[in-house]
């Protein structure tokens, strides 16, 4: 077994400390050691989005990271996301849109929708695509989803 | 926030008079728990005790199982049980044609075989011990192509019992594959005629012959597969499982425990994904059972993405062959198919799409002569399972191309040809499928039109020899598929029970299971539409077998329709109660009442009368208390397929055609899809936001079979068991999507409805080549369409696909 290490961080919003082993992911400690199941495991290798959290305001696969580089660190995940005026609006909007299916995928598409947006709120369709392509979705085609973010940036102006 | 008054919107409809929620574009009711992080799959599922479940697979394709030695696993610290086939004894065997034992006992006949199994107190120590089994293999040819093992003298893929040491001696003859071995390689047949193949010949005037090649493609579900077993101090096991049918499922792993079906309890969270992959039971389930019998505690048992890959079920490879003939004015005379499956190891319900193949094949167009003969043949390869279409894109695939080389060779426009053949409503087709309501011919005119097919077909043929490198081209194509449900079991039928509280809020409890596709926001609104509620006065629980009533399950595009009467059926049973009450306490009649608004109204006037919860409670708190609960069972009006295959199976038909734009890149073989103009006939939108999300999804997953998705397996084995190679489409590959629906308003169907699950995947593939063709006049026989294969055929280094089986 791996050595462990000390952590302190903020984890949406409120300061953390915790013991994770060397080796664990990010996303490992957040589900299982810190217990949010919100962030998803699709593919363990960073090639699907399901696992997406915000780490100092960017967005990373939290399957790529190791859980002790989140070691003073800003995160956000789905569950702070959500208690979030924007990312209520960002769920309303997926909800209102259609966009949510199986919905394993939305939490990721949710928190990258964040980012896009933070980033440039007058994102057109094609960037919004774009900023999504890391991201898959097996159910709804993709469509709704940019629609639902579209939706979001219009009703910002 | 704008969801809440797209609710508020439709739910003040509902509460005037005439007012519906049918139709409207109604947010799923699953999503604001989805879209916040919140909703709870398997994997997100921990038990009190619970242990962690691996399972260690063959490192050899093909090979006998010398020895196991898992000495050393079950030394390490944190290890609660290793297990082997020697460890359970009298396994059942499993699968379709029950022609294999979980744990695999002296032959591994693929990678994906299961050898031994770990439950430990975490992922990582199981995933240690594994390491730490020694297997000894000697190996054995491997069969690759299923054109290798129909040849004389191949090796056998099933040649003895499994478990020939001895294990299973007390079974007999006539028993499953996996007790009695198989002297050939031929998983299962199928044969079917219709009408008179000489006579057919005869009246043709022309007869064009086609083969065509479909590859391999996985379900990718984003949420892993996984299960949680649990057996109580009474020995009744509660499973947490993503089955799409657990009542057949509850059967199933009762007679592998050998316990009474009644004391197993199927609880499904909400799943990442279905598309048919979970039909049927796969080893790793029975595996964690056995683990949690032998340890005693709850056990869970979750897959890696690479596991996903290499050990969950697949879309078959299929090779066709078909024959057709016409007369000069385009009138179908005969079809001729042969089609050999490639089973891999063992059979699940891959091997039985013939089924939903030969409807394509004899009863998409009218065809008086028809034979159709396939063979599903043992390979050493990953084994299919059921996904979306069910065998419906490969025999789309290769009908729809036939039909526009027919078009060319009898020198009709391709949408003439069609409409020329088409069914009709009312027609009763050689195969026994009686085609109620069919909108069929408005679904090709609609996409044709939404497409400007002719015009661009006309158009881009001319400009083949242009010095443009990037071509353009239409094509289309159509399909047909069950709307109704489909008769394959004793039932295929639905139970629904319907409760109403003392505050008029409706509890609707139905054996039909959610997976995404969005049935419990449909059956509630049909439900609030019998009772006049809003949307919110309804609770859906769907997910508990020791609750919900018996339902076949979640396959055939069955649930808004056979699930659909069932919820209807239970809710007029408890409107006319109510309103037998009220009409006793109001002095009228029955008819002279409804229910609207969440009111008890006088018809004639809209006058409310009493409140429904109100009314609800005097029934409660009377001296003759009654609750308001009722119960009903749909069973749909369709009949078994007799052994010739004829039969009216399914209650309905779903038909659809989709015009396809495509780009081709003449020197880099890149083919980008333009745009899609779909024409469904879906009897009747109920909810067009839920109906335009499956649509949509099906396209783009159509999408990945004709252009992206290619599972690769060589020599038995997976090289590309990762997203990374594995290319699943992403947002920005996406077309533009145009999508009519054609409301035939099916006299069976909930409100009209038909089943559309399935449909949009079925057309793409087809269309794409047909396009490939009118924009370079190259004609794409085998998928994927990749770059390098489309690069190779438009510069003539590609042979020609040819038929060469070895019969
Ligand atoms: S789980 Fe991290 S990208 Fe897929
Ligand atoms: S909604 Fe199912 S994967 Fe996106």
């Amino acid at each position: 077994m791996s050595a462990m290490v000390d952590i302190t961080f903020k984890l949406n919003g409120i300061n953390r400390k915790t013991r994770v082993s060397a080796t664990m992911s990010a996303l490992d400690m957040v589900r299982d050691v810190l217990g949010l199941t919100g962030t998803k495991y699709g593919c363990g290798e960073g090639e699907c989005g399901a696992c997406t959290i915000s780490v100092d305001g960017i967005t990373l696969n939290s399957c790529l990271m190791f859980a002790a580089d989140c070691d003073g660190r800003d995160v956000m995940t789905i569950e702070g996301l959500a208690a979030d005026r924007k990312g209520e609006a960002l769920r309303d909007s997926f909800v209102e849109h259609g966009a949510v299916q199986c919905g394993f995928c939305t939490p990721g598409f949710v928190m990258q929708a964040h980012h896009v947006l933070e980033k440039n709120p007058d994102a057109s369709e094609a960037e919004i695509q774009r900023g999504i392509e890391g991201n898959l979705c097996r159910c709804t085609g993709y469509r709704k989803i940019v629609d639902a973010i579209a939706g979001v940036a219009a009703a910002a102006k | 926030m704008a969801v809440k008054e797209a609710v508020k919107d439709t739910e003040a409809k509902t509460a005037a008079d005439g007012g519906t929620l049918i139709g409207k574009r109604i947010p799923k009711m699953d999503a604001p728990m989805k879209a916040s992080g919140k909703t709870r799959y398997i994997h997100d599922i921990n038990l009190p005790g619970q242990l962690h479940a691996k399972i260690l697979r063959s490192a050899r394709v093909h090979a006998r199982i010398k020895k196991i030695d898992t000495s050393k696993a079950k030394a390490l610290p944190g290890v609660h049980a290793v297990i082997t086939a020697a460890d359970v004894p009298n396994q059942h065997p499993i699968g379709v044609a029950k022609d294999h034992l979980p744990l695999k006992t002296d032959r591994v006949r693929s990678l994906r075989d299961e050898i031994a199994a770990v439950a430990a107190d975490s992922v990582e120590i199981a995933e240690e011990a594994l390491k730490l089994i020694e297997v000894e293999y000697e190996d054995l040819p491997i069969l690759s192509d299923p054109r290798d093992s129909l040849k004389a003298n191949a090796p056998l893929i099933h040649p003895e019992p499994h478990g020939a040491d001895g294990t299973h001696d007390h079974l007999k003859q006539g028993m499953p594959i996996a007790y009695t071995g198989k002297k050939d390689n031929i998983a299962m047949t199928f044969d079917y005629a219709q009408g008179d193949m000489a006579q057919g010949k005869a009246e043709s005037d022309i007869i064009v012959e086609d083969c065509f090649s479909l590859h391999y493609v996985t379900h990718c579900c984003m949420g892993v597969s996984g299960v949680i077993a649990e057996f109580d101090s009474s020995g009744n096991l509660l499973l947490y499982s993503n089955t799409q049918v657990p009542f057949l499922h509850r059967r199933e792993f009762a007679d592998l425990l050998g316990i009474d079906p009644g004391r197993i309890r199927i609880i499904q969270p909400p799943i990442g994904g279905g598309f048919g992959s979970k039909l049927d039971i796969y080893p790793f389930e029975p595996i964690a059972i056995y683990l949690a019998r032998i340890t005693k505690r709850p056990v869970k048992l979750v897959f890696s993405r690479e596991e996903e890959f290499v050990a969950s079920p697949t879309r078959q490879p299929v090779l066709l062959r078909l024959r057709s003939g016409c007369k000069k004015d385009g009138t179908l005379t005969f079809r001729e198919v042969d089609t050999i499956h490639d089973n891999g190891a063992y059979t699940s319900w891959g091997a039985t799409t013939p089924f939903v193949m030969m409807q394509t094949i004899s009863s998409l167009y009218r065809v008086p002569h028809c034979s159709y003969h396939t063979k599903a043949v043992y390979t050493n390869n990953p084994y299919a399972g059921s996904f979306r279409g069910y065998g419906n894109l490969q025999a789309t695939f290769a009908v729809e191309a036939h039909m526009d080389r027919m078009a060319e060779a009898v020198g009709m426009d391709p949408l003439a040809f069609r409409l020329k053949n088409a069914q009709e409503p009312g027609e009763v087709t050689p195969q026994g499928m009686n085609f109620k309501s069919c909108g069929f011919k408005d679904c090709l005119t609609t996409a044709a039109e939404h497409g400007d097919y002719e015009r661009k077909h006309r158009d881009n043929a001319t400009k083949w020899n242009d010095p443009n490198p990037i071509k353009r081209g239409v094509g289309m194509a159509s399909m047909l598929h069950v709307g109704g449900g489909a008769k394959i079991y004793q039932s295929d039928g639905c139970g629904t029970i319907l409760k109403i509280d003392d505050f008029a809020h409706v509890t609707l409890i139905t054996g039909a299971s959610e997976i995404g596709q969005g049935s419990e926001t449909v059956l509630s609104q049909l439900v609030c539409e019998e009772l006049g509620l809003p949307l919110s006065a309804v609770t859906v629980v769907n997910n508990d077998t020791d609750i919900t009533p018996w339902d076949v399950g979640v396959h055939a595009s069955r649930t808004t329709f056979i699930a659909g009467n069932s919820a209807i059926g239970a809710a007029r049973k408890a409107k006319s109660k109510i309103l037998g009450m009220a009409a006793a306490k109001f002095d009228t009649t029955a008819e002279a009442l409804d229910l609207r608004g969440g009111f008890v109204i006088d018809k004639a006037s809209g006058k409310r009368l009493v409140d429904l919860s109100k009314m609800i409670r005097s029934l409660h708190f009377s001296d003759k208390a009654e609750l308001v609960m009722t119960t009903f069972y749909y069973e749909p009006p369709s009949r078994h397929q007799d052994r010739e295959f004829k039969g009216d199976v399914s209650a309905a038909y779903a038909w659809a055609s989709q015009v396809i734009e495509v780009e081709v890149d003449t020197k880099t073989g890149i083919v980008k899809i333009v745009k899609v103009s779909a024409a469904h006939d879906v009897g009747r939108v109920l909810n067009r936001l839920g109906i335009e999300g499956q649509v949509e999804g099906g396209i783009v997953m159509g999408q990945g079979y004709a252009l992206t998705e290619d599972l690769m397996v060589e020599n038995g084995t997976i090289r590309n068991p990762n997203f990374r190679d594995y290319k699943l489409v992403t947002a920005p590959e996406i077309p533009e999507m145009d999508i009519s629906f054609i409301e035939s308003m099916d006299g069976e169907g909930p409100q009209g409805a038909k089943g559309v699950g399935e449909a949009p995947a079925i057309c793409v593939a087809a269309a794409v080549a047909n396009a490939i063709y009118n924009a370079t006049g190259v004609r794409m026989t085998e998928l994927p369409f990749t770059p390098e294969r489309v690069y190779r055929a438009l510069h003539g280094k590609a042979a020609p696909m040819t038929w060469s089986d070895a019969e």
